[in-house]
């Protein structure tokens, strides 16, 4: 198994495909059963270090090593020693004293796990670093769009939205690219990320949206509502919005995913959002299964 | 202290003697020196001239001295370097660049020639006093808010025209700001695949585009600052084919390094203009051999550990380059004639031009009998794996670590004075 998760392609087919059996596995071990834990990474020390605010994210990541009986350290930028200006690699090093077997990070630079990786013995794992990759998250949709369809090679999934500033969207283009599915990429082309490997692109939902297996709606930030990428929130919504009608275009089986948090009635609406094609809630039960077997594989867990 | 080279090939030509004596090279008439070098397998070569150097004092001495930069300058085969404006304070006043001046005159390694600033402050909203700058000691003749662009049109135009008055040039850092909001490198494909703000290539194109119209307009001298893209080179191709008074320089490192260097995000690599794409290099290295391109300037950009030893987006642009630059460019191969190495060209792209476009009319001279004493020796044959720590400047930024590249400085004079013997710094 490789020693870091610093983005999807840290991951081969193979090692991909075991973290996707391995989180089947543990969410049957521990699924239904009162005391949901398992003591394989007892003593293992697990550092969450978020220099972002993500509560879905660090509770997901929490949840999942307190599963495995790890200790979870919180260590959250804002009140801390980081907002005195401590550097990344000084806090490296400060977590590397403490005995991290595992650094969590969250960040707004790009790369920063792959620098992080560089000054801590322990295992890095990206659970999200600037607009580059949140490798976890596109574990935990192929680990649902597997669970709802079966398979993934082979899919057509459509990612929609603002590519050009997500992380999870970059993240999905690796990791289905391994895994053998085919990705379109459909969105304004202010928001197309220039030269973009492996993944077609369309600036037509319409047109796409009966061949797709999978539609992955991705978040509009706000603050790009006002910096010309499109005129107006409202014509965003017309253009590539995901509603009822759109989502009667889609074939039979088709689902649709969102990383959250949505923006109802923008990129998706209520009546999407809330059918039976959502995988929205499924997607953050399997978030904890497909981290449960990140730090369980990475760490070596018996 | 008078010198006799021995067997040495001024620029590729047939060994000779050279006798060096109060300042200026002679014919060796028999006497006794005080020194000999054996120059046998050296190449003679002007002093090099390097229009784009940051030396950073005042301000940050903890990154680079005027004295470091120096010393770094000459074992790099230099005897005049022109120091970038952007200094804390910025050398907007002819007391900063006075400063300068004289902290080069006092370390006595190469001349150190300041640059001003075109506005105050690198701000670009007001004109800097480029006339009490071109009046000081330091005679200011280059003006750049190198850094930053120029980028208001009006205040461009008339940095232009305003500095004819003294035969001054504005140097040009070409880069649209409202097109590189928040870049970090080159736009194309590994940005996208990075998750890293694309610098694309048509800020510096569209820019460089605008400016050669304006000088064209005013009938100014322009220079472009560390030209990186193939579309650049274009555009100035056009402007040169008008007759617009237009020169360019290349870095030494946008001949070599690529974007894919990103994909460590080891912000060493990173520099303002990016690394660009393969095709763009191989443009350049064309360019400059056909003279589209004018000069090499190194863009020498030391930077203190913590402003390096961090994110990539933290990270501050730029890299050091005096002490390789010459090994940089013959490692490329552009400026060699039939598979050898055509020496007549590397002082033309390194040396002459440079020292006309910045006025130092002391530099710049084939170091033949007549002559000032102002030139380096290389020896072509040796080869180096370069090692950051082996560096005569504060900082250790350097790019090339672990590359080998040929040729070495084995001495540099200026004015008569070694600067560089046996590949040591004299001082």
């Amino acid at each position: 198994m490789i020693k870091h998760l610093r983005d999807a392609g840290d991951l081969d087919a193979g090692n991909a495909t075991l973290i996707l059996d391995t989180a089947r596995e543990l969410a049957r071990l521990t699924g239904g059963r009162e005391v949901k834990k398992l003591p394989t990474l007892r003593g293992r020390t697990v550092v969450n270090l978020f220099y972002e605010d993500s509560t879905r994210t660090r509770i997901s990541f929490e949840a999942a090593a307190k599963r495995l009986s790890a200790d979870v350290i919180n260590f959250s930028a804002k009140g801390s020693s980081v907002s005195k200006g401590e550097s990344l690699k000084d806090t490296a090093l400060t977590l590397q004293a403490m005995g991290a077997d595992a650094v969590v990070i969250r960040h707004g630079a790009s790369g920063a796990p792959h620098r992080l990786a560089n000054w801590v013995d322990g295992s890095v794992v990206n659970a999200g670093d600037g607009t580059h990759e949140h490798p976890t998250q596109a574990l935990l949709d192929a680990f649902t769009m597997r669970e709802r369809l079966g398979r993934l090679a082979g899919l057509n999934v459509t990612i929609v939205g603002d590519v050009l500033h997500s992380r999870v969207a970059r993240s999905n283009v690796v990791l289905l690219a391994t895994l053998g599915a085919k990705v379109t990429l459909v969105g304004p082309p202010t928001l197309i990320p220039v030269d973009i490997a492996s993944a077609e692109v369309s600036y037509d939902l319409d047109a796409v949206l009966p061949t797709s297996d999978v539609v992955m709606m991705l978040r509009v930030q706000h603050e790009r509502m006002n910096a010309s990428y499109f005129p107006s929130a409202r014509e965003y919504s017309r253009r590539y919005g995901m509603d009822g009608a759109r989502m009667a275009r889609l074939p039979e089986h088709a689902i649709v995913m969102h990383p959250g948090p949505m923006n109802r009635g923008m990129e998706i609406s209520p009546e999407v959002a809330d059918s039976p094609r959502s995988t929205i809630v499924e997607q953050v039960a399997n978030g904890v299964s497909v981290r449960m077997a990140v730090l369980y594989l990475l760490l070596g867990g018996k | 202290m008078a010198y006799l080279i021995t067997n040495v090939s001024v620029l590729g030509a047939e060994p000779r003697d050279l006798y060096i004596d109060g300042g200026v090279i002679a014919e060796h008439k028999g006497e006794e020196p005080d020194h000999i070098i054996d120059g046998t397998g050296l190449v003679a070569l002007p002093g090099l001239v390097d229009l784009h150097t940051h030396l950073r004092e005042p301000g940050r001495e903890d990154a680079e001295t005027v004295e470091t930069g120096s010393r770094a300058a000459a074992l790099g085969g230099y005897t005049a370097v022109c120091a970038m404006a952007n200094t804390s304070p910025v050398a907007d006043t002819a007391g900063v660049v006075e400063q300068v001046w004289r902290l080069g005159r006092e370390a006595g390694l190469v001349d150190v020639q300041p640059i001003g600033a075109v506005t105050v402050g690198l701000a670009g909203e007001r004109l800097a006093e480029l006339g009490a700058m071109a009046d000081s000691a330091a005679t200011v003749r280059i003006f750049s808010d190198d850094g930053h662009c120029v980028a208001d049109p009006r205040l461009m135009r008339r940095a232009l025209e305003y500095v004819k008055a003294f035969d001054g040039v504005i140097a040009q850092h070409a880069e649209e700001p409202r097109l590189t909001e928040g870049a970090q490198m080159h736009e194309g494909e590994v940005a996208t695949r990075l998750g890293l703000t694309g610098w694309p290539a048509v800020a510096e194109e569209a820019i460089i585009a605008r400016d050669v119209l304006l000088a064209e307009h005013v009938g100014s001298r322009l220079h472009v600052c560390h030209l990186s893209t193939a579309g650049s080179v274009e555009v100035v191709r056009q402007a040169k084919a008008r007759g617009v008074r237009v020169t360019a320089e290349v870095t030494p490192h946008h001949l070599v390094l690529t974007h894919e260097r990103a994909e460590s995000y080891d912000p060493v690599f990173k520099v303002n203009p990016p690394l660009r794409t393969p095709d763009d290099v191989k443009a350049l290295r064309a360019a400059l051999a056909e003279g589209i391109i004018d000069i090499v300037a190194t863009d020498h950009a030391p930077h203190a550990v913590e402003d390096k030893e961090c994110e990539w987006a933290y990270a501050r642009p730029g890299m050091v380059g005096l002490e390789t630059a010459l090994s940089v460019v013959l490692s490329t191969g552009s400026l060699e004639k039939d598979g050898e190495i055509d020496w007549d060209l590397v002082a033309e792209r390194m040396s002459r031009t440079p020292a006309r476009i910045a006025g130092l009319t002391d530099h710049g001279h084939d170091p033949l009998p007549g002559a000032p004493a102002t030139f380096t020796l290389v020896d072509p044959a040796a080869t180096r794996t370069v090692d950051p720590v082996e560096t005569a400047s504060r900082s250790k930024n350097n790019p090339y670590a672990g590359m080998s590249l040929p040729g070495r400085i084995v001495a540099t004079f200026l004015r008569g004075e070694p600067t560089v013997l046996d590949g040591k710094a004299t001082k």
